[in-house]
C-alpha cells in the first residue's frame, strides 16, 4: 500500500485531488488523501480494499455523484464541475464476489402440462423446479435429467400462483377457486388439509419470513375478493383475516420487519401488522389499479439462509439446525436491507410508479414517471440498488433504487413484456414478453446480451433460479423451457 | 251411444276398482308373471327417471365438472383482451399453413384484364403512349422517365401507397403501406407496371402487428391479396394471406 503511494507520489506534474472514501449509507472510509486525477478503478479498489481490511479482495464499484468512474478519475471528473479545493466523496459500492453467467441456450423444452404454464418458481436453493397450470395441476420437475418429477392433482381449477416456503421444504398453490394446497416437493404429496376460506380467486401467495420463524409455518394469501388471509400450514386452518381493501387485491409481500404490505384495485397500497393483524398506514397516490410491489429485500427473504455465493453446481438442501438457518438468514436480511427501513416501490395502470419507505412515512419518497403503458411488474434487484419495471409499453426502465432517479430504459421486444427476473448477482435482468421470446440484459451496460426465442406463443411466468444456472419459462404453448449457460 | 254413461256404470255398480295392478300381480303365476314382473320392472325404471329429471329441472346444478379453456395468469385475469387483435397467432400455425399451400390464394379465378381496358391509348404525334386506367403502385423511389420516352403512364391520381388489410382470423382491418406488388393475375406486364386489380397479390409492411417468427426474427413482410376494385372504390381493400 506504502509502495502505490509512493509511486504515485513520484509523477509530479498530474495534478492531484484529496478523496474521502464513502459508503452507500454515507459512512466515511479512513480519512481524506491524495490521489492523481487519472487513477483507475483497480489502483483505487486496492486502496479501499486495504483500508476496509478484508482477507479476500472484493470487486468493487466507485461512484462520483452519481457518475460511474469507468476508466479514470479524471475523465469522469470532466464531465462535471468539480471543484478541486475541496475534498471529493467518492462512494464505493460492493458488488457480488460471484458472478453469473448469461444463458444462452434451450437446454430442453419439457412437455407434460395439457393448458398454458401460468407460474414457475425455483426453490430458494435452487433444487427444486415447481410450475402450476390452467390444466389444475402443479408439476415437479427434475433438474439434474430435466424429466418431469411428479404431477400433484388436487386443484379443481387453474393454478394461479405458487409460493416456496422460505426453507425450501414446502410449496404452497392458490387457484381461481380460492383454495391453497401444500405440496411436498420431494414425495410429490399433499401436505396437510386444503385452506379454503377465499371466496375468489388467489392473486398471490407469501411466506412469513425464516429469519422471524424458522419453521415456516404462516403464510399469508390475498385474493380477488379484497381479503389478506393469514394461515397457519401446521393447524390447516386461517389464523387471521385481514380485511379493509374495498377492491380486489393485486399484490401481497410479507416484509422482513414484521409487517405485511398488500396493493390492491382500489388504488391503495396498506400496511399491516403481522403478529396482530392491525392496519398500520394506507398509502395513497396512485390514479388507477395498483398491480405490482416489490420490497428492496424480496430477494434475501425469498432465499432465507440460502448463500448464492455458496452455490455448487448440484444443488442441495439446507443444511444446520433451525437457530443456524435463522442466524444466517437474518445476517443475509440485515445486509440488504442497509441502514434504513425496507423501501417499497408500487407499480400501477396509471403508467407510473411510488417510492415508498412504509414504515415511516404514508407520503412517497418519488414518483417515478416515463412508461406509456400499464406496468406489469416491478422487481428490486438483489443488492436493492435498482429497480427494474416490466410496462405492456414493450419496454423495460431502470431505475436507482435509494432515490428512484431514472436510468435507463431497456427496449428491444415487439410486444407487452410481462414478467422479468434477476440474476443472483444483480448484474443480469432475464425478461419474458408476450412476443415469445426471453431477452437477457446486461445491466451495467444497459444492453441487451441474448435473444432467446423458441417458445411458441406467449410467455407468462420466468424464474431465475438463485445458484443462476438456469431460467425456467413457461407460456402459452404449454411447455416449459429450461435455459442453461 | 252413451259413452260417458258407460263408463260410469260398473263403477257404480261396483265401486272404485282399487288396487287391480297388485291383484293381478298376485294371482299370476307361470310364464305369464315372469314376463309381466318383467314389464312391470322396466316401468318402474321409467317412472323413476322422469321424476329425477322433474326434480333436476327444478334445482340449480353447479357445473363444476369440466375447467374452462383459455388459462391466463393471474395478472391478466381482469384484463379483457388487451388489444386482441394486435395479438396474433405465431409461428406454428404459420409454419402449418405455408406448408400446405404455399401460393394457394383467396379468389382462384380472377378475371382476365384486356389491354384496351386497362390502358388508354394516347396518339401524340409519333409517339405511342399508353394510360394506365388502373389504380397502380409505383413505389418511394420513383421518377417518371423523360416524356421522349416513356411508354406507359401512370396518373398522380392513381397511385397508392397504402392499403386495408383485414386479418381473416381476427376479423380486424388495419391501414398498412403497400411494399410492392407481388403478381397480378391478368398479366406479368401489369405486374412489372405496378398496377393493382382485384385478386392481385401485394406485399404490405406488417412490422406494426408485432409477429415473430419461432427463431425470434420480427417478421415485416407479408403478402395480401385484393379483394375489391380498387378503381371504382378510392381504396384498396385486401385480404392478408397467413
Amino acid at each position: 500500500m506504502a509502495a502505490a503511494v509512493a509511486e504515485e507520489a513520484a509523477v509530479p506534474d498530474v495534478q492531484r485531488l484529496l478523496v474521502q472514501f464513502q459508503d452507500e449509507g454515507g459512512q466515511l472510509l479512513g480519512s481524506p488523501f491524495d490521489v492523481p486525477v487519472d487513477i483507475t478503478p483497480d489502483r483505487l479498489q486496492l486502496v479501499c480494499n486495504a483500508l476496509l481490511a478484508q482477507e479476500d479482495p472484493l470487486p468493487l464499484a466507485f461512484f462520483v455523484q452519481d457518475a460511474e468512474i469507468v476508466s479514470s478519475l479524471g475523465k469522469t471528473l470532466e464531465s462535471q464541475a468539480v471543484e478541486t479545493e475541496k475534498v471529493l466523496d467518492i462512494i464505493y459500492q460492493p458488488q457480488a464476489v460471484f458472478r453469473v453467467r448469461a444463458v444462452t441456450r434451450c437446454t430442453s423444452s419439457l412437455e407434460g402440462h395439457s393448458e398454458a404454464v401460468i407460474s414457475v418458481a425455483f426453490s430458494p436453493t435452487g433444487k427444486y423446479l415447481a410450475s402450476g397450470s390452467g390444466d389444475t395441476t402443479v408439476r415437479f420437475w427434475d433438474l439434474s435429467t430435466e424429466t418431469p418429477h411428479f404431477t400433484c392433482k388436487g386443484h379443481r381449477h387453474w393454478v394461479l400462483s405458487i409460493s416456496w416456503s422460505p426453507d425450501g421444504k414446502k410449496l404452497a398453490s392458490g387457484c381461481k377457486n380460492g383454495q391453497i394446497l401444500l405440496w411436498d416437493p420431494s414425495t410429490g404429496k399433499q401436505v396437510g388439509r386444503t385452506l379454503t376460506g377465499h371466496s375468489k380467486w388467489i392473486t398471490g401467495l407469501s411466506w412469513e419470513p425464516l429469519h422471524v420463524n424458522p419453521e415456516c409455518r404462516y403464510v399469508a394469501s390475498s385474493s380477488k375478493d379484497g381479503t389478506v388471509r393469514i394461515w397457519d400450514t401446521t393447524a390447516g386452518r386461517c389464523e387471521r383475516i385481514l380485511t379493509g381493501h374495498t377492491q380486489s387485491v393485486t399484490c401481497l409481500r410479507w416484509g422482513g420487519d414484521g409487517l405485511l404490505y398488500s396493493a390492491s384495485q382500489d388504488r391503495t397500497v396498506k400496511v399491516w401488522r403481522a403478529h396482530d393483524g392491525v392496519l398500520c398506514r394506507t398509502l395513497q397516490g396512485h390514479g388507477h389499479w395498483v398491480n405490482t410491489m416489490a420490497l428492496s429485500t424480496d430477494y434475501a427473504l425469498r432465499t432465507g439462509a440460502f448463500e448464492p455465493a455458496e452455490a455448487s453446481v448440484n444443488p442441495q438442501d439446507l443444511q444446520g439446525s433451525l437457530q443456524e438457518l435463522k442466524e444466517r438468514a437474518l445476517s443475509r436480511y440485515n445486509l440488504v436491507r442497509g441502514q434504513g427501513p425496507e423501501r417499497l416501490v408500487s407499480g400501477s395502470d396509471d403508467f407510473t410508479l411510488f417510492l415508498w419507505s412504509p414504515a415511516e412515512d404514508k407520503k412517497p419518497l418519488t414518483r417515478m414517471t416515463g412508461h406509456q403503458a400499464l406496468i406489469n411488474q416491478v422487481l428490486f434487484s438483489p443488492d436493492s440498488r435498482i429497480v427494474a419495471s416490466a410496462s405492456f409499453d414493450k419496454s423495460i426502465k431502470l431505475w436507482d433504487g435509494r432515490t428512484g432517479k431514472y436510468l435507463a430504459s431497456l427496449r428491444g421486444h415487439v410486444a407487452a413484456v410481462y414478467q422479468i427476473a434477476w440474476s443472483a448477482d444483480s448484474r443480469l435482468l432475464v425478461s419474458g414478453s408476450s412476443d415469445s421470446t426471453l431477452k437477457v440484459w446486461d445491466v451495467k451496460a444497459q444492453k441487451l446480451a441474448t435473444d432467446l426465442p423458441g417458445h411458441a406463443d406467449e410467455v407468462y411466468a420466468i424464474d431465475w433460479s438463485p445458484d443462476g444456472q438456469r431460467v425456467a419459462s413457461g407460456g402459452k404453448d404449454k411447455c416449459l423451457r429450461i435455459w442453461r449457460r | 251411444m252413451l259413452q260417458n254413461e258407460y263408463i260410469e256404470l260398473p263403477r257404480k255398480r261396483y265401486g272404485y276398482q282399487a288396487h287391480e295392478r297388485s291383484k293381478k300381480a298376485k294371482k299370476m303365476i307361470g310364464l305369464k308373471a315372469k314376463l309381466y314382473h318383467k314389464q312391470c320392472r322396466a316401468e318402474k325404471i321409467q317412472m323413476k327417471k322422469t321424476i329425477k329429471m322433474h326434480e333436476k329441472r327444478n334445482t340449480k346444478q353447479k357445473n363444476d365438472e369440466k375447467t374452462p379453456q383459455g388459462a391466463v395468469p393471474a395478472y391478466l385475469l381482469d384484463r379483457e383482451g388487451q388489444s386482441r387483435a394486435k395479438v396474433l397467432s405465431n409461428m406454428i400455425k404459420q409454419k402449418r399453413k405455408e406448408k400446405a399451400g404455399k401460393w394457394e390464394v383467396l379468389l382462384p379465378k380472377v378475371r382476365a384484364q384486356g389491354e384496351t381496358e386497362v390502358l388508354k391509348t394516347e396518339r401524340k404525334k409519333k409517339a405511342r403512349k399508353r394510360m394506365v386506367t388502373k389504380v397502380c403502385f409505383v413505389g418511394d423511389g420513383f421518377t417518371r422517365k423523360p416524356p421522349k420516352y416513356e411508354r406507359f403512364i401512370r396518373p398522380m391520381g392513381l397511385r397508392f401507397k397504402k392499403a386495408h388489410v383485414t386479418h381473416p382470423e381476427l376479423k380486424a382491418t388495419f391501414c398498412l403501406p403497400i411494399l410492392g406488388v407481388k403478381k397480378n393475375r391478368s398479366s406479368p406486364l401489369y405486374t412489372t407496371l405496378g398496377v393493382i386489380t382485384k385478386g392481385t397479390v401485394i406485399e404490405v409492411n406488417v412490422s406494426e402487428l408485432g409477429l415473430v417468427m419461432q427463431g425470434g426474427k420480427v417478421i415485416w413482410g407479408k403478402y395480401a391479396q385484393v379483394t375489391n376494385n380498387p378503381e371504382n372504390d378510392g381504396c384498396i381493400n385486401a385480404v392478408l394471406l397467413v
